[in-house]
């Protein structure tokens, strides 16, 4: 994992500084809410419904045993006691005062935690791989290239007032866990023929109103020529992105209206003309980041732990923990653990602050001290020994965070919605809970399979409905809230935006239309095909007809 | 007159603005050093140049500094315009007058310029500012140089955390 240094740390303590000085200045009405608003913004600090909110940064989604502890007791002593892990890796806080918010940065800053740049015009936290490090999939460790652009985007000084917000992912695996076609820039790690590591490099994805899937503009970006790439394209943008409406400002509309060939052109073009030697970082640097990375204290173990099978083969609960939670991990005897934050009467992605103190215990004990978070609202623990298995699920039981549903149709992607956000033009959580009732029997749950249901309560997409198998889009109708339900959609590897199945549903229509949605799914589905492959093969119309019988 | 402050590696001073901004349309005055509009310096650049007061341009976010690559030699400053706070574009405007066009002479921020963008201004390698919220020379200073680290080169030619010699 990365070790902040005295210069880091020093950076944090001057980041924090400059943050209580402002707000002093605001308490004190010398600086304007208009004033405020960016410089708070860009300290995660959101003014929503009831309160403050504290988004905190959690760069590509990795943490360690004193951040998750210091997490929880930020949860319990600023907050009421929960935190909310998000779709893009950070944790929020939902009922925040402004006056103790520099108190909880000087906290967070005690860990290398920090609220920088998780909201504002600029580049946001970096998205990668939770399994990066403990994955045989990967070509490179992403967390390299990710703590690269962490370091290059903070505070970088042209481009802290961009048009809009940006998002960058880093994946490096086939299977793509990082939404990386739906952000601003995507950089798929590649190995060129000469064996030399390169990024086919997307832009212009995103969700939002005008939902777009990113275009490659590059195929293979040699690793090293990163960061003036990348300067280059968001010097392009910051010129030429649109400032006169906000929903237009981001870089997708800019790759739309121009294309994205006249857009690799010009990007090509302003990279011709940047100082490698003084933007791209040198190779000593590079060595210095990829050596924090490499993973200490892993044992050389048997590929099979015999108690561990004897245990899965005993206890049908662990074996069904194994079957939906449990991954393979690139050293023999190991295993990625995938913890699941969807309890069927949990709003997805919250954690309180005993389950975050016993995840920060377990990690302790049995992953190396290494938590991850996903994109997907949960947690992972990367290197857990197929040996410790039984005590860790015995462990996640103990604090309702043994849910064994990843990737089925309970874990669900919501975003807060209307009970928290300001924005919101109706609820999601409730939504996703009755979906996980209407799902409580785990047998028909995994003979059903992957489903990916993601829930939005307004067309801001924080719930990446755009991309869910089935997608839920809340929207207000004349005071009401209403579901619009989308089919087809995915942001992994396979990327495309789902398409509208027919009219809008009440709130407690959506579930029974899950459900038909499944059945006909299960009544069509040939050999391994998931509910996604289903619908690509069999188009919207038998799913449209099953839910709106009643409607003929 | 208004008050501008300058900005080096020394500190922050606070000294009289000396040039006039001349709108478009209305009269140059006579003896006077001047800000013009770069579409008054591509039309009457010469005249104005051969008048022997110093002379200098303002760039507005829509336009491209380059144009004014041959005339740099000869202008005293280049004026960066925020028009508002959050208009990002200057800070590229400055950054390529610094890096890509090689401008040694003053860069100056004006417009809706407020200390809490004293930072990011520095480092995209303006010098000059003239504040819109009363900012004092040492107030400007102490916002400017906050950090102790940075984490990437930029105009300014400080040294990024990775260069220092005590990265770990």
């Amino acid at each position: 994992m990365y070790r902040y240094d005295a210069i880091d740390k020093e950076f944090l303590t001057d980041r924090s500084n400059e943050f209580r000085h402002q707000v002093g200045r605001r308490l004190a009405g010398e600086l304007s809410e208009d004033q405020f608003k960016p410089l708070r913004l860009m300290n995660g600090l959101y003014l929503q419904l009831h309160a403050y909110m504290l988004r905190v940064c959690i760069p590509y989604g990795t943490l360690n045993v004193a951040q998750v502890r210091r997490l929880a007791w930020i949860a319990r002593t600023y907050d009421k006691g929960y935190g909310h892990f998000t779709t893009r890796q950070n944790i929020q806080f939902h009922w925040i005062k402004l006056r103790d918010a520099p108190d909880i940065l000087d906290a967070l800053a005690e860990v290398n935690l920090h609220a920088i740049q998780t909201s504002g015009n600029c580049i946001r936290n970096t998205t990668s791989d939770p399994r990066a490090g403990a994955t045989a999939e990967e070509i490179d460790d992403p967390r390299v290239w990710s703590e690269a652009i962490r370091q290059w985007s903070t505070l970088h000084p042209e481009f802290s007032y961009l048009p809009r917000k940006f998002k960058i992912a880093v994946t490096a695996s086939a299977k793509d866990r990082t939404a990386a076609r739906v952000h601003d820039i995507g950089l798929a790690l590649r190995r060129g023929r000469d064996g030399t590591l390169g990024f086919e490099v997307m832009v212009g994805g995103g969700m939002g109103r005008t939902p777009f899937i990113g275009q490659t503009i590059k195929e293979f970006l040699p690793a090293t020529r990163l960061l003036s790439y990348l300067e280059a394209v968001l010097r392009v943008y910051n010129r030429a992105g649109r400032r006169d409406n906000i929903y237009k400002a981001r870089i997708k509309i800019l790759v739309s209206s121009l294309g994205a060939e006249e857009f690799g052109r010009q990007v090509e073009e302003e990279w011709a003309q940047i100082d490698a030697a003084r933007a791209d970082l040198p190779d000593t640097e590079l060595a210095r980041i990829r050596a924090a990375f490499i993973q200490p204290g892993l044992e050389v173990l048997p590929p099979v732990s015999d108690s561990y099978e004897a245990a899965r083969a005993a206890n049908p609960a662990l074996a069904r923990f194994a079957r939906n939670n449990v991954s393979a991990h690139k050293a023999p005897g190991y295993a990625i653990v995938d913890v699941s934050l969807k309890a069927h009467d949990a709003t997805p992605g919250d954690a309180n602050s005993d389950q975050l103190e016993a995840i920060a215990d377990l990690a302790e004990r049995f992953s190396l001290g290494d938590i991850r978070v996903t994109h997907e609202q949960n947690l992972v623990l990367p290197h857990v020994k197929q040996s410790d298995l039984p005590a860790l699920f015995e462990g996640l039981v103990a604090v309702g965070l043994a849910t064994p549903n990843i990737n089925l149709v309970s874990d669900i992607i919501a975003c807060p919605g209307l009970d928290y956000c300001a924005l919101a033009n109706a609820r999601a959580i409730p939504v996703a809970q009755s979906i996980a009732q209407r799902f409580l029997d785990a047998d028909r749950a995994e003979l059903v399979g992957e489903l990916k249901i993601k829930i939005s309560g307004c067309i801001n997409a924080c719930g990446h409905h755009h991309v869910g198998h089935i997608g839920i889009l809340g929207v207000d109708k004349k005071g009401e809230e209403y579901y619009q339900l989308t089919l087809g959609g995915s942001g992994a590897e396979d990327a495309s935006i789902g398409k509208i199945l027919g009219p809008g549903l009440n709130a407690d229509q959506v579930a029974p239309a899950v459900d038909r949605l499944v059945e006909v799914y299960l009544a069509e589905r040939q050999g391994e095909e998931r509910f996604l492959d289903t619908y690509r093969r069999i188009g919207m119309t038998p799913f449209k007809e099953a839910v709106y019988v009643d409607a003929h | 007159m208004s008050t501008l402050i300058k900005y080096t590696a020394n500190g922050a001073t606070e000294i009289e603005n000396a040039f006039v901004s001349v709108v478009d349309g209305e009269p140059v005055p006579q003896g006077a050093d001047i800000i013009v509009s770069l579409g008054r310096i591509k039309a009457e650049g010469e005249a104005l140049l051969a008048s022997g007061v110093r002379v200098g341009v303002q760039i507005e976010p829509a336009e491209a500094v380059e144009d004014l690559a041959e005339l740099l030699p000869r202008l005293a400053l280049v004026a960066v315009a925020f028009p508002k706070f959050r208009d990002g574009r200057a800070y590229t405007s400055a950054t390529l007058l610094r890096q890509r066009l090689g401008f040694n002479g003053e860069v100056r921020a004006v417009g809706d310029v407020l200390r809490e963008q004293a930072y990011v201004m520095t480092r995209c390698g303006i010098d000059a500012f003239v504040p819109a919220d009363g900012s004092s020379a040492a107030e400007w200073s102490r916002a400017a140089g906050h950090f102790r680290h940075v984490y990437q080169t930029a105009a300014d030619g400080r040294t990024p955390a990775y260069a220092e010699p005590g990265r770990r």
